[in-house]
């Protein structure tokens, strides 16, 4: 009788009590592994620098080489001939060269296109428009390291007998294709971010749709087209496979894009796949150059983001 | 009753004026005439039409996909819809200024002579001078004299709006249409924008578009009661906030509708 009446009560309330326990610690289980989610990224991120700056403070501990070298030398030989050399500037050289031909290829030709896309396009054209160029940014590159090496490069000989089978033309075209839909779609976000009353009042002053486009809405985003174009270089600048496969291994300070050349990621390849063994200062020179590449990368998306951040809070 | 007898110049004449937003009639049979260097305003409702209408008279509405128009609609006897029409032209001798203040992100004075660029090749002295002239026009140079080439997102919200009215000033525009213009800003900039307005007369003629009585009555030498897409009443302010020959007016103006 007495179990009868308070039973049901006292069951009721000791399982509103462990469900209450079981929720609390739910909440803290979830909050632990999205936690640790977010901390994940972080750490693999502070991993690969500590990695890089002790295995860089080991290259630079070796005797054949000096930090008077390898930043005051412009040539690079760690594995031919009696004598190596760590003169970064010619890898330096190298990438910069292929970024600047893939930056020249992608920043007219992307910005139009999102000009074109924001300000111009039919909305059904733009619905055909956006994914194509998505569909672009999701080929592996690998694919377009081919692209260079079996269509690009024959066809530039065609031109002209100059270009050797590796040559850093060919390379920076594909590379600029790759970075072709960052800078659009980027771009064309902080085109569209500028508020339609500039437009109108642009056209209500007689402007024409050119005048418009590009004397009101295309400086008004020019922070965000800033930042678009910095993120690209960044990439191109970071990018490996097609410069691997298209651009050569004879690292050397040129400006002529015929030439075969090497970047910096296109080198770390070569050591990272040759059999050069795990020790010695051929190995660490990889990690000195990585820390370089590193740093080069990061100034660029830094600069970036700060000018996106910037950007932002013009309309807001 | 929607003309009205005026020994007044009609600046602005429509006749029979339909518009449309896809199936949608905004405007039925608008005939009216905005008398030349007289401020008109335009009350009503929202979504009365009031805004398209004014949007018609610079065919800021050719960007909308969807609306067209019939009837007439004429600028000192130039026809404003017809397919002949130079839009930038007609831009040009029809300035509008909006309800935000929305100046270029560049400098004070390259948003003055923005649109002056645009239409014409001058020297650096006389864009100097228009510029000045605009800014003291708009009664915005004493304030902004010393910091021509700052950015114009610096100014208060008034004085934004002040220098849009004279960036419209400043292509040689003959009408100058003004949607709600006050709206976003505070007593203050009002009251300056709404001093200006009645000095502007003087040389321009102004359609304004507003929510606020006082304001109409205040600047306004025409008023024009619209709803639904009609012209209900429209003749001197004076009478329409006085004497209003409709029920609906009357209503509308005194708050009891609206």
């Amino acid at each position: 009788m007495k179990r009868s009446s308070t039973g049901p009560a006292a069951r009721g309330a000791l399982k509103g009590a462990s469900s209450r326990h079981f929720r609390k610690w739910k909440e803290r289980g979830l909050f632990s592994l999205l936690n640790g989610a977010a901390l994940f990224s972080v750490f693999i991120t502070l991993a690969i620098v500590w990695v890089l700056g002790a295995e860089t403070l080991n290259f630079f501990a070796q005797d054949e080489v000096t930090v008077g070298e390898f930043f005051g030398t412009t040539q690079w030989n760690p594995l031919l001939g009696a004598e190596k050399h760590f003169g970064i500037w010619s890898l330096v050289c190298g990438t910069f060269l292929v970024a600047g031909v893939a930056l020249l290829v992608a920043v007219p030709l992307g910005l139009i296109t999102a000009v074109y896309l924001s300000e111009y396009a039919h909305p059904r054209v733009r619905a055909i428009l956006k994914p194509a160029l998505e569909i672009l940014a999701g080929i592996p590159t690998v694919v377009y390291g081919f692209f260079a090496l079996t269509l690009l490069t024959p066809a530039l000989k065609t031109l002209s007998e100059d270009f050797g089978s590796f040559n850093a033309l060919a390379a920076g075209i594909a590379v600029g294709i790759l970075i072709l839909p960052i800078i659009t779609s980027l771009s064309e976000d902080a085109l569209k971010a500028v508020p339609q009353s500039l437009r109108d009042s642009a056209l209500g002053l007689g402007a024409t749709r050119f005048d418009t486009s590009f004397k009101v809405v295309f400086p008004a985003a020019m922070s965000g087209i800033t930042s678009a174009v910095l993120l690209a270089s960044a990439r191109a600048i970071g990018e490996t496979m097609i410069v691997a496969l298209a651009a050569g291994s004879t690292p050397k300070v040129t400006a002529d894009v015929r030439d075969e050349i090497q970047t910096m990621t296109g080198f770390m390849v070569q050591m990272a796949l040759g059999d050069v063994s795990n020790y010695g200062v051929e190995y660490y020179s990889m990690y000195a150059v990585a820390a370089m590449l590193f740093v080069i990368t990061l100034g660029f998306t830094l600069v970036g983001a700060y000018m996106r951040r910037r950007f932002r809070e013009v309309y807001d | 009753m929607t003309t009205i007898p005026t020994p007044l110049k009609p600046a602005i004449r429509l006749r029979g004026f339909d518009a449309w937003y896809g199936d949608f009639q905004a405007l039925h049979s608008i005939d009216m005439d905005l008398p030349e260097n007289r401020v008109t305003a335009f009350i009503g409702p929202s979504g009365c039409g009031k805004s398209t209408l004014l949007r018609w008279i610079n065919r800021m509405n050719d960007a909308i996909p969807g609306a067209r128009s019939s009837g007439q609609l004429e600028i000192n006897g130039h026809d404003v819809l017809g397919p002949a029409t130079d839009v930038v032209e007609l831009r040009r001798r029809v300035g509008i200024v909006f309800q935000k203040p929305n100046p270029f992100p560049k400098s004070i004075y390259d948003n003055v002579a923005f649109g002056a660029r645009l239409h014409m090749k001058a020297t650096k002295a006389e864009m100097d001078e228009l510029v000045e002239w605009s800014l003291r026009k708009a009664a915005l140079w004493d304030e902004v004299k010393d910091r021509l080439r700052s950015s114009a997102l610096g100014l208060s919200g008034g004085q934004q709006q002040r220098l849009c009215i004279a960036r419209a000033i400043a292509v040689g525009p003959q009408v100058l249409l003004m949607d709600e213009p006050c709206s976003a800003l505070d007593p203050r900039s009002t009251a300056s924008i709404e001093e200006l307005m009645v000095e502007l007369r003087e040389s321009y003629t102004i359609a304004i578009v507003t929510h606020n009585m006082q304001q109409a009555a205040r600047v306004s030498d025409f008023t024009a009661y619209m709803f639904l897409g009609k012209v209900v009443e429209f003749g001197a302010t004076l009478d329409i906030f006085e004497n209003p020959d409709c029920q609906e007016t009357e209503d509308y103006i005194t708050g009891r509708f609206g």
